[in-house]
């Protein structure tokens, strides 16, 4: 392994994510105070108990997915995308680097953005809350997990995109719904059972299931039924990706 | 040619595109250690893809390619750490700083940071100066200077240069030049294309010349200068004159539209033959003297077979 170039490209990226720190720290922490102000205080307090806990309460692992999917796919899309777009990326593949340490150092540096992010938020949601966790370790393995799944994910959509357009397209076409509908904002339980059976096809229920199961100790799916179809998401992903450089997919003639 | 001195051998590589033309047709070609191989061709001859094939950027179709004794597909760690490679675009980010841009280039290939390297390389290029610009804020010439830096960053045994003077202006290019010579004493191996034979003239020890995706001919710059150098004479004679026997030495040779045409490789021949014209009082209408198009020599070499 070249873990000199992996650390290169890792800190490559990083440097570029301080340069607009703002935007990609504050822009989240607003939107994710208005959810609580418009969801959790005035919409919640006319809503009963959810599983146990106050609405506001309840929504808080959906919005850290919410922001967490939406950043790790928009962080890895855009890390692999803008050298493709300006041309660099002829240095990346002409250097002596293989194709998983080009992944490791784009999608870790993205999985950090996002878990930054995320971690920004659960502080932002503890301002407004009591937040208590129930298993704060797999609650920070959960969200490290995510990032990293789906940055996998956003990494195949940079290597896809042929332009900026269809570089936003799938986080706002199929990210955004699959979330809002994934459970952030509602029990599964509430859905009449026809949608729940939809519902299971959608992969960010586990995500959010398992998620919610580390604050409050309780989940819609079983625990090892979700965290084998994270698994599964990862690993395909990761065969994508290998796919990809293998046959020089929309990167290499 | 001893094997030892031989760093790259490419042996019948071909490319072709999935859209279907194709690109290089079984090019083989052998480098020696330490030289400037300039490659000459007209645009979509294939010198890009060439170049794109050894450094990893495109894959072959067929063929193999040896960088200091590393296979590029099999040990293509070892063989790419030997190569930098300056790309014919301006491919940067434009919000990099310069430094950042080197140190960049440098850790990717995996080699350990060398401040005191890149302030020495940074300064012959001129850049040192500018090493806290960003690259949007740089003109034209000192973006392409950073292309440079970038490549030479891993200190690569092998320098590609994709068109380095293509749309520069007449310093810059001197000023490239010059780069290029200091970098080959060195000992850095430099295979430059160009579609300029004078470009080639100025700085290559060999030329190759690609012409529809072949390499017709790989030759030591001297002797191809003079085959390239040839220049004719074009003379307009007064109406009804003829060349009087006097000039049959020089050999002219009569045009369908009556103009004589005389070809010549050194300038003291073209002065005899205008002092042999003048003592014969041969009236002179016009007088034209052209050099012959890099197209027109393609073409011959393609037609003669690629002889040489």
């Amino acid at each position: 392994m070249n873990w000199l170039a992996v650390w290169t490209i890792y800190r490559h990226e990083m440097m570029r994510a301080l340069r607009t720190m703002l935007q990609s720290l504050i822009s989240p922490v607003i939107t994710t105070s208005l959810y609580f102000v418009v969801f959790g205080t005035a919409i919640g307090s006319r809503i009963e108990q959810v599983e146990g806990v106050s609405y506001a309460t309840f929504i808080v692992p959906g919005l850290v997915m919410l922001t967490v999917l939406v950043q790790a796919v928009n962080n890895a899309s855009f890390g692999i995308f803008f050298p493709k777009f300006v041309g660099s990326i002829y240095e990346l593949l002409s250097a002596p680097v293989s194709y998983l340490e080009i992944v490791i150092g784009f999608v870790g540096a993205a999985a950090t953005k996002s878990f930054i992010v995320g971690s920004v938020i659960l502080i932002t949601a503890s301002v407004f809350l009591e937040l208590h966790v129930a298993h704060p370790v797999m609650m920070f393995v959960m969200l490290a997990v995510t990032c990293v799944v789906f940055s996998l994910f956003g990494f195949i959509i940079g290597i896809w995109a042929r332009n900026f357009e269809q570089l936003q397209l799938v986080p706002l076409l199929i990210i955004t719904p699959l979330v809002f509908l994934g459970g952030s904002f509602y029990s599964i339980s509430m859905l009449p059972p026809a949608w729940q059976t939809v519902t299971f096809f959608n992969p960010v229920v586990y995500l959010i299931s398992t998620y919610r199961w580390t604050f409050f100790g309780e989940a819609d799916v079983s625990l090892p039924f979700a965290l084998a179809m994270i698994g599964l998401f990862a690993a395909v992903c990761l065969t994508v990706i290998w796919r990809m450089f293998r046959t020089g997919y929309r990167i290499r003639a | 040619m001893d094997d030892t001195d031989i760093i790259l051998s490419v042996d019948g590589v071909a490319k072709t595109y999935a859209d279907g033309p194709k690109a290089l047709d079984s090019v083989s070609l052998s480098i020696r250690r330490g030289e400037i191989l300039a490659l000459l061709g007209p645009n979509g001859a294939g010198k890009t893809t060439l170049i794109s094939i050894i450094c990893g950027l495109v894959s072959p179709s067929a063929g193999s390619v040896i960088v200091d004794g590393h296979d590029i597909v099999s040990d293509y760690r070892a063989a790419r750490a030997a190569i930098g490679l300056v790309p014919q675009e301006v491919q940067l980010e434009p919000f990099e700083k310069v430094l950042d841009a080197a140190r960049f280039s440098r850790g990717l290939f995996g080699k350990a940071r060398d401040d005191a390297y890149l302030q020495r390389m940074l300064t012959a290029l001129s850049l040192w100066d500018k090493r806290r610009s960003e690259v949007k804020a740089l003109s034209g010439g000192m973006k392409r200077r950073v292309l440079i830096a970038k490549a030479l960053a891993h200190e690569p045994r092998i320098l590609f240069l994709d068109e380095p003077t293509a749309g520069v202006d007449v310093e810059l290019r001197k000023d490239m030049w010059a780069v290029v010579e200091e970098l080959r004493s060195n000992g850095v191996t430099i295979i430059l294309t160009t579609h300029y034979i004078e470009e080639a003239e100025a700085i290559a020890d060999r030329v190759g010349i690609i012409s529809g995706g072949r390499l017709v001919l790989v030759e030591e710059k001297g002797s191809l200068m003079r085959r390239l150098g040839r220049r004719e004479l074009v003379l307009t004679l007064g109406d009804g004159e003829d060349l009087p026997p006097a000039l049959a030495r020089h050999g002219l040779s009569r045009s369908a539209d009556g103009t004589f045409v005389y070809t010549f490789t050194e300038e003291g021949s073209l002065a005899a033959l205008l002092a042999d014209l003048a003592a014969a009082g041969v009236t002179v209408r016009d007088l034209e003297t052209r050099r012959r198009s890099l197209e027109d020599i393609f073409v011959e070499l393609v037609k003669n077979g690629a002889d040489a």
